[in-house]
């Protein structure tokens, strides 16, 4: 009989499944490749086969034109859809079922199982409830592997609520100028739209070019973002008074000259930290991520209690710390290609 | 305390300075007494509370969270005020926040003993964002991006009232500055400074850079190495005030009793010797002050080994006579009919350097180096004594600076809006030829010099070339050469070359030059100015 969880193994490019022969999130174009969500640093181009939901499908192939064909009029890329609590069986006995994760439009956790042992990838997720996605499932397992992009205890996200009110106020404040909301054009702008206007914001919201098509991808899945109008269509009088939204890396470019005297505003979680906030040059921040925080982070990890957690991408020293406080078996895995994504 | 937590706030995440003076002036006007005056006192670092201290804030920390999860919080932060604020565990009762005054008694009244008993009480008052502004506030130096001008300015537009005026007054009152509101907010009496003895700003120059200037209108005098001092005399007492306006009459006892009249006179504090200007200059190296400064007690043999003298270069009162206002030229035969009555022991005048015309003086200034001086002051002779930098009136002519090549050795974080880049840098000079063996010894440190972007490229260069850790500290692989521009190079027994650079600064990164070819100790060495 083989060792327990010899089936799974944590490589610097993402984590391999050798029975199967397939990578879930690798940081490289491989074969076959399971993909937790839409966000660059899990989902890359080039992979022969994707095995994900329609949703993140749907995302790769807006991104990386996996739809595309080749020379010979072929589309050389596989893709295979599962939806939320289906399983499929991969080679070698070992069966993948996708889970809710709660972080972005079509993120899930991938179950793992194989000879009587689970494991869950968690890829990136949040407890908070988020009108994009639906909510996380504590699912029980094995060895859970779970990020910790905001594994410090500084990091305690707000209520949303609060942050919407803040901008909204801001807004009030200041009819003659516009606020610039920089955020992540894959989810967190969305969410940001979709909880303003749950908060009763019916005006129109400006959008920069580069979040158009993703914001209409959303809308094609259920997303009801409300009027969304283009920057370029407008006129600086247009805007007064309104929210715009554009990529973080638009905050301070040539481009936002174009703009009503904005008001530089962030939605992310890293804004929780004032120099952060500075080195943007951001006037408002909002504690907004997509991530968990310190507290969900602890709170998954006790709720899912697992024989095992394995900690990768983000902060995992603080997470690993808490851990052996709490006698929890833990180890820092070293994936590589993963970043701070701009939540 | 919470009105005064969101200004605090408000100014973190300003950028422009019109807005800043503008925030800070609507608070200074919607506040009452004798909170502003606190606020004010804050802004300008005027409040010093030493039973406070980080290491306090971070004993208090550990005994609540985990040291090493407090660690890698406060890494990450890079401030330790901010850490703890967001790291307090929030109280069970709802926030009750005091009032700036009683604030500003109750951490006062705090000892080391104390301290650690009562600031947390105070902290379970406060929300996350008023925790941070208290614990600014006790700590000294809120470093939010408001300099004191910058407070005083805005006091200034609050209530309509001249800048100046304000610095006139201000280092004759104490916070919470009541005469000062009642003045500039009531329009009571203006404070009553003239018989104390308070520092009055110092007049800046500007740098010369291209300007060329005529000699019919301006005059040339040696700009000494030394500190710049202003004396003081008024209602029987002296005191010596460095160039910040800090009270350093301790540490220089010998000029408390030594002026007969009333007076405030600007000059620099030098000690004897023959280093500067040679004989008849009389002054030795900078060195030879450092041995004097930050002591608070002198020996008598200090006082003899280094006596100091202040050479003077201008007067702002002279027995009851404000001179401010005259011309230069004025002033200056004012200081020198003074100066004939004061001891030689002490004093000296800053002499005249004559020259033909504008050409000339640049080569009187080329042979300055030889002499250990830094360079030219020129002054216009029409002008009135101003307080800070006014364009067109006075120019420091500095000598070029000198320049050597050495090696990135450490690397450290830096605080506040460099806190997640390396961006403090040791670097060194090779001990004989590095082909051969030869060993880097550290030669100085530097944090400026370099652009926003140049400091990315070096942090990522820092990050992939380290090859030891030591807390905050980075050692590098030593691969990257700086070009170092410093004004001087100075004998020290404190670092293991045996040279001190003074005000070294990254000229140039020379990512193109390799490490063996950087400078070796014995070309610094052969620049030592004492
Ligand atoms: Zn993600
Ligand atoms: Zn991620």
């Amino acid at each position: 009989m083989a060792a327990p969880f010899s089936w799974i193994k944590p490589e610097p490019h993402g984590i391999y499944i050798p029975p199967a022969d397939c990578w879930v999130d690798p940081s490289r174009a491989v074969d076959r490749a399971l993909v937790t969500h839409g966000h660059a640093d899990h989902a890359r181009g080039g992979h022969g086969e994707t095995v994900a939901t329609p949703e993140t499908l749907a995302i790769m192939e807006l991104r990386y034109r996996t739809g595309a064909e080749d020379d010979a009029g072929e589309i050389p890329h596989r893709a295979v859809p599962v939806e939320y609590g289906e399983t499929i069986r991969l080679k070698g006995g070992v069966d993948a079922t996708y889970i809710p994760a709660g972080h972005v439009l079509g993120s899930a956790q991938i179950l793992l199982e194989h000879a009587g042992e689970r494991v869950i990838v968690t890829g990136d997720y949040k407890r908070r409830a988020d009108p994009t996605c639906p909510p996380f499932e504590v699912t029980p397992c094995d060895i859970f592997i779970t990020e910790a992009t905001f594994g410090l205890p500084v990091f305690e996200h707000p209520p949303i609520e609060e942050e919407m009110a803040k901008l909204l106020e801001r807004l009030r404040a200041y009819p003659d100028r516009c606020v610039l909301v920089g955020a992540y054009a894959l989810g967190k702008a969305q969410r940001v739209i979709a909880e303003l206007r749950a908060a009763g914001h019916h005006d129109p919201i400006y959008l920069h070019g580069a979040m158009e098509k993703m914001c209409r991808l959303y809308e094609e899945h259920g997303v009801n973002l409300g009027e969304l109008r283009l920057v370029a269509d407008a006129t600086k009088d247009d805007i007064l008074g309104h929210i715009v939204i554009c990529p973080p890396s638009a905050l301070n470019d040539r481009w936002s000259r174009r703009l009503p005297e904005p008001i530089t505003a962030m939605a992310s979680g890293w804004m929780r930290v004032r120099q952060r906030a500075r080195q943007r040059n951001v006037e408002l921040p909002l504690v907004i991520s997509d991530h968990a925080d310190w507290g969900e982070l602890t709170r998954t990890i006790k709720e899912v209690d697992a024989q095992e957690n394995w900690i990768t991408h983000g902060r995992e020293d603080a997470l690993l710390r808490w851990c052996q406080l709490h006698q929890r078996r833990a180890r820092a895995l070293a994936l590589v290609g993963y970043e701070d994504e701009d939540d | 305390m919470e009105e005064f937590a969101a200004l605090i706030d408000a100014l973190v995440y300003t950028r422009s300075r019109n807005e800043k003076l503008r925030l800070i002036a609507e608070y200074l006007r919607a506040t009452p007494d004798p909170d502003r005056g606190w606020a004010l006192a804050a802004l300008s670092d005027g409040l010093d509370f030493p039973a406070v201290k980080s290491s306090t804030i971070r004993n208090l920390l550990k005994d609540r969270i985990d040291p090493v999860l407090w660690t890698l919080s406060r890494d990450f932060v890079g401030d330790t005020a901010e850490t703890a604020s967001l790291l307090w565990p929030a109280p069970d009762a709802p926030p009750s926040p005091p009032t700036m005054s009683e604030t500003v008694a109750l951490l006062g009244e705090m000892s080391r003993k104390t301290v650690l008993t009562e600031l947390p009480k105070l902290l379970d008052r406060l929300d996350s964002s008023g925790r941070y502004a208290l614990l600014k506030l006790a700590t000294g130096g809120m470093r939010i991006g408001v300099s004191s001008r910058l407070a005083k300015t805005a006091f200034a537009q609050a209530f309509d009232v001249s800048v100046d005026e304000v610095e006139e007054y201000w280092h004759g009152l104490t916070p919470p500055y009541a005469d000062l509101f009642a003045w500039a907010a009531e329009g009571a009496d203006p404070p009553d400074i003239e018989n104390l003895p308070t520092f009055r700003p110092f007049m800046l120059a500007h740098p010369l850079e291209e300007t060329v200037v005529d000699l019919q209108d301006y005059a040339a005098e040696w700009k000494w190495d030394g500190i710049r001092v202003q004396l003081v005399r008024a209602g029987g007492e002296t005191r010596l005030f460095s160039r910040s306006g800090d009270d350093i009459s301790t540490t220089f006892p010998e000029f408390l009793d030594i002026l007969p009249i009333n007076a405030v006179l600007d000059g620099e504090l030098l000690v004897r010797g023959t280093h500067q200007g040679g004989e008849e200059g009389g002054a030795a190296s900078f060195n030879a002050l450092q041995q004097r400064l930050g002591r608070k007690t002198v020996s008598k043999k200090m006082l003899t080994e280094y006596p100091a003298f202040i050479r003077l270069y201008d007067a702002l009162l002279i027995e009851g006579d404000d001179v401010r206002t005259l011309p230069w030229t004025e002033r200056r035969g004012r200081l020198e009919a003074l100066a004939s009555r004061l001891p030689g022991s002490h004093f000296d005048l800053s002499s005249v350097v004559e020259a033909k015309d504008f050409d000339h003086l640049a080569q009187i200034r080329e042979g300055s180096r030889v002499d250990a001086i830094e360079g030219l002051m020129l002054k216009r002779k029409d002008s009135p004594y101003i307080a800070g930098r006014r364009v067109g009136y006075w120019y420091k002519w500095k000598r070029d600076p000198l320049l050597v090549d050495c090696v990135l050795m450490y690397a450290q974080r830096g605080s506040g809006k460099r806190s997640s880049f390396f961006s403090d840098y040791t670097f060194g000079c090779w001990d004989g030829d590095p082909d051969k063996g030869a060993d880097l010894l550290p030669v100085g440190k530097a944090y400026s010099g370099f652009t926003d972007d140049e400091l990315k490229k070096i942090d990522r260069h820092v990050r992939s070339n380290t090859i030891n850790r030591f807390g905050p500290v980075r050692e590098t692989d030593k691969s990257l050469v700086f070009e170092v521009a410093f004004d001087s190079v100075h004998e020290s027994k404190r670092h293991k070359s045996g040279l001190a650079m003074r005000f070294p600064r990254i000229h140039r990164i020379r990512w193109d030059k390799p490490p063996h070819e950087a400078d070796r100790i014995e070309a610094l060495r052969a620049l030592i100015a004492d």
